[in-house]
């Protein structure tokens, strides 16, 4: 079967899925009107938007508050495991981890999900079983997406067919780049169908998209076509996240809520490494999207490292002094 | 000796472009320097400086507004028509300052030079007194001169022309308005240059000049609330302090003038232009 | 806990190294002042911080006879290379001393620890810096070849950025070969006692630099004295009024920084939430004690609404409080005279008709605190869009065409500075163009750097601060 045809085809809101929301009808009726919603969007100046991310990033969070960052933080990493020399071995220790993450300290809440390829979807199924730790793939070939959408809704449909919950997706930054914002529109929307049930995550690959305008308009654009989560980065760009560029989606995703009442998600993923970072980022959760957002279901960590470093700083709140990397496990 | 009689001038004042006798009807003798009666000048009053003021106020916006090189066009141009009535300034300079017919033609040469020297200032004003701000952040910062708005200016007493050319030529340079008190017993080459700025190509209400007493406008002109800065050079020594004080009420800009009149042949500098400029600095950030 | 709370993170007092008595600095010398002593108070707890001795009409005869010996005998004659690498230590003494004197300054005049830590101290050691190395340059700054000083400058300084302002005044003065008399604010003279201390640690020669505190009558006895050639004030524009009429015929020459009522103009097609961050800054920065506060918000009709919502919820995230904790935004107002005013002005604008709203942050119970305030519906015509409230008030009015917007603007007799926000290019430099301003910040807001001129237009004072165009204040040109 060709593949042109998708791509030619008009967008219909009613593809499935979430349909956009009344007060959006028009904005995604065709292909203008959605570059004019777009285009029409505030735009967003950099140095202002930097020196802002600065100046939240200088909160001093201190004890009870660092703790509860820390166990919010911990609750909110979606465990991840990207690599082609990933094994089964590999992805069930991971599974393990996420499950119990300090297993001397059985009070350690578990993290959100466990983020792989979807052919280790059914492997990381099968070892996290009933722990309420979700199953996140990565789907429509990741990381370039530059593959036919029949490709894309095949390897969506795979992941979820082996027992992926949630569906990190990433958009086809090329169409994007060059205007093809209907396109990319309809791809979501067609991901979004075959993930039936299962969360979608739309990854912006904000490092390629390069300014924030940019960025604003393809959060909107995952937002109007029925993303759960807008997502910065696959972790195989630089930079991946970073705090100003997680600002601007965490003011779209504020502003849709006040637009429509529903809540989306973000999920910074790459490059976030240490607690003092993790606790930046939940800061502009706190005082960009809202306090509703300090919540797995509505704020993610794409991140592998981290989680070490949160256990360890945890072990440093409560015991007083500082703790090691041989008192957390390496996995 | 002709026998023909000469066809006497009225001495107006020149405000708002037009050339009316003062609202009082007031009108005082003016002589020359052995004291024979030469004309009688408008004694300008508190009303027609009010008139003035408000004239050039009016005429700021598109003096200020046009663009440097057209300033200095229409200021070069004034050099020209005074450099045509050279015979007339030498004899009214003569009679009025008492000085030997060949020291006013050397005077009057003077005050047309000093008309050319601040004309060529218009365009280079920004370039010499304006910068890029190398601010330590992602931003830049520019600083432009701007005209003050409306300058009084107390015109020197001892010298008719260049000395009223040294003040006023400066004010227009830069781009503001004046409204001027000329020389109470040497007006005459004052209206005349009036005359001069009428038939050129200066907007009407960018000068305004005003015949009469310094000692009596000079408060009013101090404390007026739509002057932006005040030139005392032709003020009564006695009266200075007071005059300062009174600026102080809408904070003016006083310029720091000698007390006592300064040889007018001097070259100038630029402090006079500098100090009825204001400095505006402007940031912009830069990011893509 | 269910919602997040950030636990206290104040920064130590001990930091501040508090002395229960601070004395005025004069011929090289801490030394008690004739006046009776002050008692400087922690506007955030109303405690006394300590006492510092005030100087008296002969403390002040003798400090600007000090100055007047060490300009003539010792500073003046001083190769500009020399004095040069006294204002470079000056620079580096006040980077090396920077969290003490950030928290000394938070704990006397109230304003939080983090701006105090991020930008009066750092800006102020900025200052000393970048003028330092003037000194051996002013025959290239364009006052003709080698510029001569003034002599004795006097100067007076506000409570609003006690230390910062100090630098703005003493590094160019130093210099360009001047000496010092400085009169520190009465309700904050802590931080520019310990300048003099790093000034004396700096070696400076006896009587360069003076710094004696006390009230307006200090003030005045300075500027008024035969031996001060130079006057600089920055403050309220009625105070400055009088200086300026105090000093007529005496031919010192003066510079004044001013009062002022900017207008922070909103385009429709601004980018909305760097827009909303500017706003803040404007009027929220140091609780609104600026003198450049973007303190009338003028926005453009077809966004009002969204802009004022969204300002709404950005406001009600600022946390009022103690000063010293790290994550305070809005501190202390600096005294209960500045808060009462504020009060007055407010129930002004309430009595008026315009429509109040107040964030709803929580405020301690004691000290000197005012909530962010915000005044939507304000008319040009309402004092509170016209006197300037020095407090942390917005007043936001609207406009429909670019033309009303800088006829609104203008329409005061104030014009130290204004903001404009817009994407569209060509409409920034127009309005940058029109506004009657000293200091126009497009798409940005409070921003300041030793290199850019900073003053007034108008009823907001003559003379810049900064770059090469201040240097003219400290020259004799």
């Amino acid at each position: 079967m060709p593949e042109t045809d998708t791509a030619a085809q008009p967008s219909t809101p009613a593809a499935g899925g979430t349909g956009s929301p009344p007060a959006f009808a028009d904005a995604v009726r065709d292909e203008t009107s959605l570059r004019r919603f777009l285009h029409g969007l505030p735009g967003v100046d950099a140095v202002g938007l930097e020196q802002r991310a600065a100046g939240l990033a200088t909160r001093s969070i201190k004890k009870d508050s660092k703790l509860w960052a820390i166990d919010t933080a911990i609750s909110m990493v979606d465990l991840t495991t990207l690599e082609g020399a990933d094994t089964e071995g590999k992805v069930r220790t991971l599974c393990a981890k996420g499950r119990r993450p300090d297993p001397e300290h059985p009070d350690v809440p578990r993290v959100a999900a466990i983020c792989v390829y979807p052919d280790m979807v059914a492997t990381a199924v099968a070892a996290l079983g009933d722990s309420g730790v979700g199953v996140a793939s990565v789907a429509t070939a990741f990381p370039s997406g530059r593959s036919s959408l029949r490709v894309k809704l095949a390897d969506t449909a795979y992941a979820v067919e082996t027992g992926a919950t949630e569906i990190d997706m990433v958009i086809d930054r090329g169409a994007f780049l060059s205007g093809r914002y209907g396109q990319v529109f309809d791809e979501i929307r067609q991901v979004k169908a075959a993930c039936g049930t299962a969360h979608l995550k739309v990854i912006l690959e904000t490092g390629e998209l390069a300014t924030p305008d940019n960025v604003r308009r393809a959060s909107w654009l995952g937002l109007l076509a029925g993303g759960d989560f807008i997502k910065t980065s696959t972790g195989k760009v630089s930079p991946a996240a970073t705090l100003p560029v997680t600002h601007v989606m965490l003011q779209a995703v504020h502003d849709w809520h006040a637009a429509t009442g529903e809540l989306r998600g973000v999920k910074p993923a790459g490059g976030i490494r240490t607690t003092k970072d993790a606790i930046r980022y939940l800061v502009a959760v706190h005082e960009v999207a809202g306090p509703a957002w300090l919540d797995p279901h509505l704020f993610r960590f794409g991140a592998s490292s981290l989680l070490n470093d949160l256990l360890m700083q945890r072990r440093t709140q409560l015991q007083g002094h500082y703790s090691g990397p041989d008192y957390v496990t390496v996995d | 000796m002709s026998d023909r009689i000469s066809v006497a001038k009225t001495y107006k004042l020149y405000l708002g472009g037009a050339f009316p006798r003062s609202e009082s009807g007031r009108t005082y003798p003016v002589t020359d320097a052995g004291g024979k009666f030469l004309a009688n000048a408008a004694h300008a009053s508190r009303k027609d400086l009010r008139e003035a003021v408000g004239a050039a106020r009016t005429a700021f916006g598109k003096w200020s507004g046009a663009t440097a090189y057209n300033r200095g066009q229409v200021l070069y141009r004034v050099a020209e028509v005074l450099e045509g009535r050279r015979e007339q300034f030498t004899a009214e300079v003569a009679a009025s300052e008492g000085v030997a017919v060949e020291q006013a033609r050397t005077l009057v040469d003077a005050a047309v030079d000093r008309w050319v020297w601040y004309a060529g200032w218009t365009d280079k004003l920004a370039t010499v007194l304006g910068a890029a701000n190398p601010v330590a952040g992602p931003y830049f910062s520019f600083s432009v001169p701007e005209p003050t708005g409306v300058v009084g200016v107390l015109a020197p007493q001892r010298s008719s022309l260049l000395g009223l050319v040294s003040v006023l030529a400066p004010v227009l340079a830069t781009g503001s308005t004046a409204v001027v008190v000329s020389s109470r017993e040497r007006p005459l080459p004052a209206i005349t240059l009036a005359e001069v700025l009428a038939t050129s190509d200066v907007p009407g209400g960018v000068v305004n000049l005003l015949t009469g007493s310094a000692a009596e406008l000079g408060p009013w002109l101090a404390a007026h609330g739509d002057v932006n800065a005040l030139d005392l050079t032709g003020a009564p020594a006695e009266l200075r302090a007071e005059l300062e004080a009174a600026a102080a009420g809408t904070v003016k800009r006083v310029l720091r003038v000698p007390p006592t009149e300064p040889d007018w042949t001097e070259p100038p500098g630029i402090t006079r232009l500098r100090s009825i400029m204001e400095l505006k600095t402007v940031w912009h950030p830069m990011g893509a | 806990m269910t919602t997040w709370e950030y636990a206290p993170a104040p920064e130590s007092r001990d930091i501040a190294n508090l002395k229960p008595g601070y004395r005025m600095f004069l011929d090289g010398e801490f030394v008690e002042g004739g006046g009776e002593p002050l008692k400087s108070i922690n506007p955030a707890t109303e405690e006394v911080l300590a006492e510092v001795s005030t100087a008296d009409r002969d403390d002040v005869d003798r400090a600007v006879k000090a100055a007047g010996r060490a300009q003539e005998r010792v500073w003046g004659p001083m190769p500009g290379a020399e004095r040069a690498k006294y204002v470079y230590r000056i620079a580096r003494l006040i980077a090396e001393r920077a969290r003490e004197l950030a928290v000394l300054e938070s704990l006397d005049n109230g304003k939080p620890i983090r701006e105090s830590r991020d930008v009066d101290v750092p800006t102020a050691s900025a200052h000393f810096f970048h003028h330092a190395g003037w000194a051996d340059k002013l025959d290239f700054a364009g006052y003709g070849p080698d510029p001569r000083p003034l002599g004795v400058a006097g100067q007076v300084i506000p409570w609003n950025f006690p230390l910062l302002m100090a630098a703005w005044k003493i590094a160019p003065a130093l210099a360009c070969g001047n000496t010092v008399v400085l009169k520190p604010a009465e309700t904050t003279p802590l931080t520019a006692l310990v300048l003099a201390e790093i000034i004396q640690q700096a070696e400076l020669p006896p009587g360069v630099v003076n710094v004696l505190p006390g009230a307006g009558d200090v003030g005045a006895a300075v500027v008024g004295h035969p031996g001060v050639h130079k006057v600089a004030f920055t403050g309220s524009t009625d105070v400055g009024k009088s200086i300026q009429r105090s000093l007529a015929g005496s031919g010192k020459k003066l510079t004044l920084e001013l009062g002022g009522k900017a207008a922070n103009v909103v385009f429709d097609d601004a980018p909305l939430d760097q827009a909303v961050e500017g706003i803040v800054n404007g009027i929220f920065f140091n609780q609104g004690h600026v003198c450049c506060a973007g303190s009338r918000l003028l926005v453009q009709e077809s966004v009002a609404e969204e802009v004022l919502e969204k300002l709404h919820k950005r406001v009600a995230t600022l946390r009022v409080g103690d000063p010293l904790d790290k994550n305070t935004d809005v501190g202390a107002i600096n005294s209960r005279e500045q808060l009462t005013k504020i009060q007055e002005l407010v129930a002004s604008g309430e009595s008026e008709g315009a429509e109040r709203w107040t964030s709803p942050c929580p405020v301690p119970d004691k000290g000197f605190f005012f909530a962010p305030t915000v005044f939507a519906g304000v008319s040009q015509a309402m004092r509170i869009a016209r006197e300037e409230i020095f407090g942390p008030v917005l007043s936001v009015l609207t406009f429909r065409t670019p033309d009303e917007a800088v006829a609104k603007a203008n329409n005061t007799p104030y014009g130290l500075s204004a903001g404009v926000w817009t994407e569209k290019g060509s409409r920034i430099l127009w309005m940058a163009d029109r506004l009657r301003a000293g200091v126009v910040w497009a798409n940005t807001f409070n921003r300041f750097d030793p290199t850019a001129p900073f003053g007034g237009y108008r009823e907001s004072g003559f003379g810049r601060e900064g770059g090469r165009a201040g240097l003219e204040a400290y020259l004799d040109v």
